[in-house]
């Protein structure tokens, strides 16, 4: 009896049980999270207001403070104006130069190396074993290795400084590991599916495009933002290969901030590295939903 | 004529011989099942017959023509498998007409085809919708659909049933074997449910680790297995086997190991061979040929039993009872009064037994 008389004081726990929300576990959990997302945070704003002042207010020192009048001329110029050694038509040369460059490397690369994987998976062909361990092999040779070997042999091919050289040199060395990507997601699509599509009359290629890409959107959108950014950041591959002419905006944007000659322009530099970021920060935006799909797609069936 | 003629069929695995040297013929328009335990190779070699494994040996004749190089959309089958394998991003009709695009048919064709295989199978409200929008029953259906619109001479399924539950299971057993007699092709089906192999098939191939043991109608392989593993296999509860020797005393006699007051009489017992004296062996009974009550004192054999356990299973009742130290199980009807450590009186016919080898486990 005592029980029951204890249990009536107390309220009779019912429905969803109620949470502190300053909890010291909350408290410690959010409070990290600030914390780091801010440490991010504020290189980013530092730029951003930086490249919206005139010379004159930076030389105030001030870099936190918000511009007291905002300026887009810093941009205009990193964009149109900005000296790079000869030319001073800004980043724009560059920009276009990474364009002509990562479109065909990204589709060259992602087009072999999705037509590999699906090989390697599900058509066990002689020999498929020892390719595939020369394939893991070479994502983990070094790249310094093969830099001047590759110079001789494009230099061989007549493309080197070229765009096409580099293209080819994109295309290579995201062979081994979109490969890779691409046999492990292939091999989670279950097998009765590609022998279906053999019963039915598909062929090699009838069963790639009808069968298996149609279930791999994810995975493509994953190796898409995987190269455009890779092969939007390069600077290593683009300072041997190329030549002012046809460098990437990575290594012009290089030559604009680390130009020894005049006064130091930080406005013009903070939006240069801005414009130049701005590409895999919007592929990131757009396809963020897509890219987390993608990585943990077939990790579960169904 | 044979629909499907296999020689001498092997396929390892690496070192693994997974098929050895079988041999295989199956009637046009037969129902073949292929019942085994799991791992036997049931699917190996229906992906064999299906020309989705490279086969180390051996020729395959479909329709009197040799198709053991030919590539699987040239055989003249259809396959349908456990998982469905239905394409995820084509409709209903899309995965239809898929095999059909291939061949190259005529727009016109594609849609005849599409819209017959769809009314047999009552899916033609579901021709828009994708795979992922439909039921257990309807993906299987889709699946024998996309079989039926090749018209084809063979078809094959892999255990098509063993995703659903148990009541659409029975359903579409059903339709299967509808299916059959209406559309008259030769079938061949793998499931380890002994039931569908029972009520689907014409006759049974009963494997074992690669090896056909034994190829009959389903009454045959019931009443004559040919040995001790096939017996075993066929029958739920499975046979109870007792071991003993077999005297000679005018008449065959069994004698129980462990001692039994009965020595069973088997002159009835057609034994395919004479039996030399002492020899060792199972008897084998099957638990629903066991009479209790009045009927047991009609029979050659009759005597008492303690009960040890029963199971009740709607309309019969397993009992678990024990001879000379050997379990020995039996099914008497729901009405039948028992209770733990009772008696009862059960009585078979030595005639129906089945007798194996103790050794090899032959059937004598
Ligand atoms: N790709 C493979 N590589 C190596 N061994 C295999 C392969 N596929 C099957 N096996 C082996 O071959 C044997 C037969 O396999 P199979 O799939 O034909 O069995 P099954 O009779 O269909 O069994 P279940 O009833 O479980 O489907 C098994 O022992 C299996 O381990
Ligand atoms: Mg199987």
């Amino acid at each position: 009896m005592t029980n029951s008389q204890n249990n009536s004081s107390v309220v009779d726990p019912r429905g969803p049980k109620p949470r502190k929300i300053m909890s010291r576990r909350n408290i410690i959990l959010y409070g990290t999270l600030l914390v780091v997302a801010i440490y991010y945070l504020i290189p980013l704003y530092v730029m951003i207001v930086t490249s919206l002042k005139g010379m004159p207010e930076i030389r105030l020192g001030n870099i936190f403070s918000p511009p007291v009048e905002v300026t887009f001329e810093p941009w205009i110029k990193a964009w149109a104006q900005a000296c790079t050694g000869l030319n001073c038509d800004g980043l724009s040369r560059g920009f276009w130069n990474s364009v002509k460059i990562t479109i065909p490397s990204v589709f060259v690369s992602i087009a072999i190396a999705s037509i590999n994987g699906y090989a390697l998976a599900n058509w066990r062909f002689k020999g498929a074993n020892l390719f595939f361990t020369i394939l893991i092999f070479g994502a983990f040779i070094p790249y310094q290795i093969m830099i001047y070997p590759l110079v001789i042999l494009l230099r061989d091919l007549g493309i080197y400084t070229k765009l096409p050289g580099l293209i080819l040199i994109h295309s290579i060395f995201g062979m081994p590991i979109l490969t890779l990507l691409f046999r492990n997601y292939f091999t989670t699509i279950p097998e009765e599916l590609f022998k279906a599509a053999r019963v039915d009359g598909a062929k090699f290629w009838g069963i790639y495009f009808r069968v298996m890409m149609p279930m791999s959107l994810p995975i493509f959108v994953v190796a898409i933002i995987m190269q455009v950014t890779g092969i939007w950041n390069d600077f290593l591959f683009g300072v041997i290969y190329t030549k002012p002419d046809t460098y990437p905006m990575t290594v012009q944007l290089n030559n604009i901030v680390n130009s020894v000659q005049g006064v130091k322009e930080y406005n013009v530099n903070m939006a240069a590295t801005l414009l130049t970021g701005l590409v895999p920060l919007t592929v990131y935006f757009v396809s963020g939903k897509l890219f987390v799909k993608g990585i943990t797609a077939g990790a579960v069936k169904g | 004529m044979n629909s499907i003629e296999i020689n001498n069929l092997s396929l390892n695995f690496g070192d693994v011989k997974v098929l050895k040297d079988l041999n295989l013929s199956v009637n046009k328009g037969e129902f073949l099942v292929l019942l085994g335990a799991s791992g036997c190779g049931k699917s190996t070699l229906l992906n064999c017959i299906a020309g989705l494994l490279e086969i180390n040996d051996g020729q395959i004749y479909i329709n009197n023509q040799n198709v053991t190089w030919f590539e699987p959309s040239e055989r003249g089958i259809g396959m349908v498998f456990q998982s469905y394998a239905l394409y995820p991003q084509m409709s209903v009709k899309g995965n239809l007409s898929f095999s059909l695009k291939n061949a190259k048919l005529s727009k016109d064709e594609i849609e005849k085809r599409v819209k017959h295989a769809s009314e047999i199978l009552q899916i033609e409200s579901l021709l828009d919708r994708k795979p992922a929008a439909l039921s257990g029953g309807q993906r299987q259906r889709v699946a024998i659909g996309r079989a039926l619109v090749r018209d084809v001479e063979v078809f094959l399924f892999d255990e098509p049933l063993s995703n659903l539950d148990a009541k659409l299971r029975t359903e579409l057993r059903v339709e299967i074997k509808r299916l059959h007699q209406k559309l008259d092709n030769t079938m061949i089906y793998v499931t380890h449910d002994q039931i569908e192999a029972m009520t689907l098939a014409d006759r049974i191939a009963i494997m074992r680790d690669g090896l056909i043991q034994q190829l009959d109608t389903p009454k045959i392989i019931y009443s004559n297995p040919v040995n001790k593993y096939v017996a075993g296999f066929i029958g739920s509860p499975g046979m109870n086997f007792l071991k003993g020797k077999i005297l000679q005393d005018g008449k065959p006699i069994f004698k129980l190991e462990g001692g039994w007051c009965e020595s069973p009489d088997l002159s009835n017992y057609k034994f395919q061979e004479t039996i030399k004296v002492e020899k060792e062996v199972w008897l084998g009974i099957r638990p629903e040929s066991v009479v209790v009550g009045g009927e047991a004192e009609n029979m050659p054999v009759n005597f008492n039993l303690e009960i040890e356990v029963f199971e009740p299973m709607g309309a019969d009742t397993l009992v678990w009872s024990q001879i000379g130290g050997q379990e020995f199980r039996f099914m008497v009807d729901v009405n039948t009064s028992i209770n733990v450590g009772g008696t009862l009186t059960v009585g078979f016919d030595p005639a129906h037994a089945s007798i194996f080898d103790l050794e090899s486990e032959e059937r004598l």
